[in-house]
């Protein structure tokens, strides 16, 4: 059996160091924040807060404190608020060690594509290509293959680009593989899953 | 010089033209100047560019003016809530510039800056690029982005003095100083106007000199999605 969803997300948290700037994407992504731990993490938000809290309970909902899904979420006491400007300054001057992410295809070079379908409705990049293209590490979280068993990992991708060569590491339902001079080199395997699986179900170059 | 006024409307007057170029402030629906939005659409002025991170919702926040069809162009990096908006772009009645998220925050501080333009490594080699001059520092390709000088800034912060010396509350901050920097006349919505002196100047968000005309007013505060956790599970 591949990982599901939440080992994915528990493979995602183990990236993170004691002590990380981190902003985590939606979807999957939001997951790994149940996973890391005793290590202190303090997640980012892009519409401006450092030090990001859970959903609040019922009832202490605040309409001005929201997170970049404009979920209500919570403060923490290490919370610090900014402006957007600021936000972005700090994503764009790589103070965020790391962002984790979901992408609907990778290329072997890194190339990442996760904003938008041509003929479908586009709603816009928001803060993606700022994150990609700032942050210290990218970390792209997805399954390997598309709901038509298609590959996500590809030798280039077909939709247009969130960030060109940005990709550092891509953890799968099958396994984990890094983009390195050449390809994608495997990494880890998911329980289960065999290299032979992996293989075949990745178009991209494997270099291992 | 007197900077409080007492209605959105008042503090509008004299400043609305057709064709003209509006920064707004706010993030989803969380400090949206909701109630100069609603004075513009009572204005009836038409043919508006909009600066602004999104577009509102279906009949709320800058929605409303898209029912109205008072917009002509927005400049946003995300639009994915609206009906009307999505209906009014395909048919191509409504223009679109997409803006990665730091890019129209930067764009907007910029301008306010007097900085007409600056290289960015946000959107290299994506459509984003295409177009704009590109520069490479240390192997690295960065494009250049343009400063966003508006004919108008519109914007809502927690408290300001009279002066408009403010302080935004929690993440309602988010786009409101960069849009408020960039206009040639920016107007402010405000919960709670205090005196002078009652705000610490230590702890001023944005300082009066961006701030040509406030108002205080009763905010709606719309939550998009509200997420919440049981008691039980603390």
């Amino acid at each position: 059996m591949p990982w599901d969803r939440n080992q994915m997300a528990a493979r995602a948290a183990e990236e993170l160091e004691d002590g990380m700037y981190v902003n985590l994407g939606i979807g999957i992504p939001t997951l790994v924040a149940n996973y890391v731990g005793d290590k202190e993490i303090t997640l980012q938000s892009e519409n401006g807060m450092l030090g990001m809290g859970p959903f609040p309970f019922e009832g202490d909902e605040d309409p001005d404190l929201i997170n970049a899904g404009k979920q209500t979420i919570t403060e923490l006491p290490k919370t610090a608020y900014f402006d957007s400007a600021m936000s972005f300054g700090m994503i764009r001057g790589g103070k965020i060690a790391a962002a984790i992410l979901g992408a609907m295809e990778v290329a072997e070079n890194g190339d990442l594509a996760n904003w938008m379908i041509p003929g479908k409705l586009v709603k816009g990049m928001g803060g993606a290509m700022d994150l990609v293209a700032g942050v210290g590490r990218v970390i792209v979280v997805m399954d390997h293959t598309n709901k038509h068993g298609d590959s996500k990992l590809l030798k280039e991708c077909t939709l247009p680009l969130t960030g060109k060569g940005v990709v550092d590491r891509i953890i799968t339902n099958f396994g984990v593989l890094d983009v390195v001079e050449g390809g994608l080199k495997i990494v880890q395997l998911a329980d289960g899953v065999t290299e032979d699986e992996l293989r075949a179900a990745t178009e991209a170059t494997i270099v291992n | 010089m007197k900077k409080v006024y007492g209605s959105a409307a008042e503090a509008l007057d004299g400043l609305l033209r057709d064709d003209m170029l509006i920064a707004a402030g706010g993030f989803g629906l969380c400090g949206i100047p909701e109630l100069l939005i609603d004075a513009i659409v009572e204005s009836g002025v038409k043919n508006l560019t909009i600066a602004s991170n999104n577009c509102g919702v279906d009949g709320f926040g800058l929605g409303k003016l898209l029912d109205t069809k008072q917009i002509k162009k927005m400049m946003s990096s995300y639009v994915g809530e609206n009906a009307e908006f999505m209906r009014q772009y395909l048919s191509g009645e409504l223009e679109l510039e997409f803006n990665p998220q730091g890019t129209l925050a930067e764009r907007m501080r910029a301008g306010g800056c007097g900085i007409p333009g600056f290289y960015t490594k946000t959107g290299v080699g994506t459509v984003i690029a295409e177009g704009k001059d590109v520069k490479t520092w240390d192997g690295q390709d960065y494009i250049l982005e343009e400063g966003i000088f508006a004919d108008l800034s519109i914007v809502k912060a927690w408290k300001a003095d009279t002066t408009g010396n403010c302080v935004f509350r929690k993440t309602a901050r988010n786009f409101n100083p960069p849009a408020a920097m960039c206009g040639k006349i920016c107007v402010m919505e405000v919960e709670e106007i205090v005196e002078p002196g009652e705000l610490d100047p230590d702890h001023i968000h944005l300082p009066g000199i961006y701030v040509h005309r406030i108002i205080k007013g009763e905010h709606e505060k719309r939550i998009e999605q509200r997420t919440v956790r049981k008691r039980e599970e603390a």
